[in-house]
């Protein structure tokens, strides 16, 4: 299977009403954003059990909950969504590498999450205001920038605290800020079917995260960004050497099983 | 790390609620976070609209050894309940 040819529409069990597939363009955007929220989802739910606190571990559940939601409503447009999940190969996923990106020690994950939360903020706040925008991804949007604030809020507060903090917090988020920073090119590549001013929409971007960053006493990573090289093909559904692992543990079950339920 | 964050009590109004109700504790290392854990923690099934977070070494508790003396005696004063009364016919929602 080829993300070019999405699988047979099946009727999704949870949906009562069959929502009107996506072609085209429009499909490839709600794949690359179901992709984007699908994979992050999952490493963000690798901290189960793992987080520092008890708290922290269902904070981070929460957040991962909320961007399943999000792939699930968005693969529903495209078509069956366990087979999207499960059953695709590597190329044939179309996230950025940012999301991708190993969990690290806490600020590495913090990091990752304000880079993209913010973007995704920003990124559901045009698109639910866009007419140009497929109507079913608009309505998905509307709904989700509310959980998209929640997350950015919470990447936010920690980056505020580990930056602002003692000196060895200060050095691992400036340290996840940078590891992080080279995975950030593609947050603002044009996505097909979407037509938005993705220039202005990084402005924004921008001008939160140095204002954030400037609370925590820490600064934007010097150096190349997406003006001048990119790391990044996941758009391309070229991947980091880690991502393989990842749909190994996340397909593994479905695949050794196929069509199981509880 | 857990043991050095101070332990906070929550209250949560639910959504037909006029006061906040304990629901429970939780730690964190400020306030602004315990609302936030608060938030995910009891409020994660849409039970409330609003979240107090109290320190809770701010409660001030009544001992169990003191449970005779401070509440035994309302016990017997049944005089206290407003059923001595008899009501007056042609008053309505009482």
């Amino acid at each position: 299977m080829t993300a070019g040819s999405p699988p047979p529409a099946a009727p999704a069990a949870t949906s009562p009403s069959e929502p009107a597939r996506l072609v085209g363009e429009d499909a490839t955007a709600a794949l690359m954003l179901g992709d984007d929220a699908l994979i992050l989802s999952h490493r963000l739910a690798e901290w189960t059990g793992h987080a520092p606190a008890l708290e922290e571990d269902v904070a981070l559940a929460n957040i991962s909950l909320d961007l399943l939601g999000q792939a699930r409503t968005l693969f529903s447009l495209v078509g069956n969504e366990d087979e999207l999940a499960f059953l695709r190969e590597e190329r044939a996923f179309h996230n950025i590498q940012l999301v991708e990106q190993p969990n690290g020690d806490f600020a590495h994950t913090i990091a990752r999450q304000l880079y993209f939360s913010v973007a995704q903020e920003i990124r559901w706040t045009a698109v639910a205001g866009s007419p140009d925008c497929p109507t079913p991804i608009r309505e998905l949007a509307a709904k989700a920038v509310k959980e998209t604030a929640y997350h950015r809020d919470h990447a936010w507060e920690w980056t505020l605290r580990l930056g602002d903090g003692t000196d060895e917090s200060r050095t691992r988020m400036r340290r996840g800020i940078e590891v992080m920073w080279r995975h950030t090119g593609e947050l603002f590549v044009p996505i097909p079917g979407l037509p938005l001013d993705e220039p202005a929409l990084r402005a924004q971007w921008l001008t939160a995260l140095e204002t954030v960053l400037a609370a925590a006493t820490l600064t934007l990573p010097e150096g190349p960004d997406a003006d001048a090289w990119t790391a990044g093909g996941g758009r391309q559904g070229v991947h980091t050497e880690s991502f393989g692992f990842l749909l190994a543990e996340m397909q593994h079950l479905h695949r050794s099983h196929p069509g199981a339920t509880w | 790390m857990t043991t050095h964050w101070p332990l906070w009590e929550v209250f949560v109004r639910s959504r037909r609620g006029l006061s906040h109700t304990h629901a429970g504790s939780l730690h964190a290392p400020d306030a602004e976070m315990a609302l936030r854990n608060a938030r995910d923690l009891y409020t994660r099934r849409g039970e409330g609209v609003s979240i107090w977070v109290v320190p809770a070494e701010s409660v001030t508790a009544s001992s169990p050894d003191e449970k005779d003396p401070f509440f035994e005696p309302s016990g017997d004063k049944t005089y206290r309940h407003p059923t001595f009364y008899a009501i007056p016919e042609g008053v309505k929602h009482l």
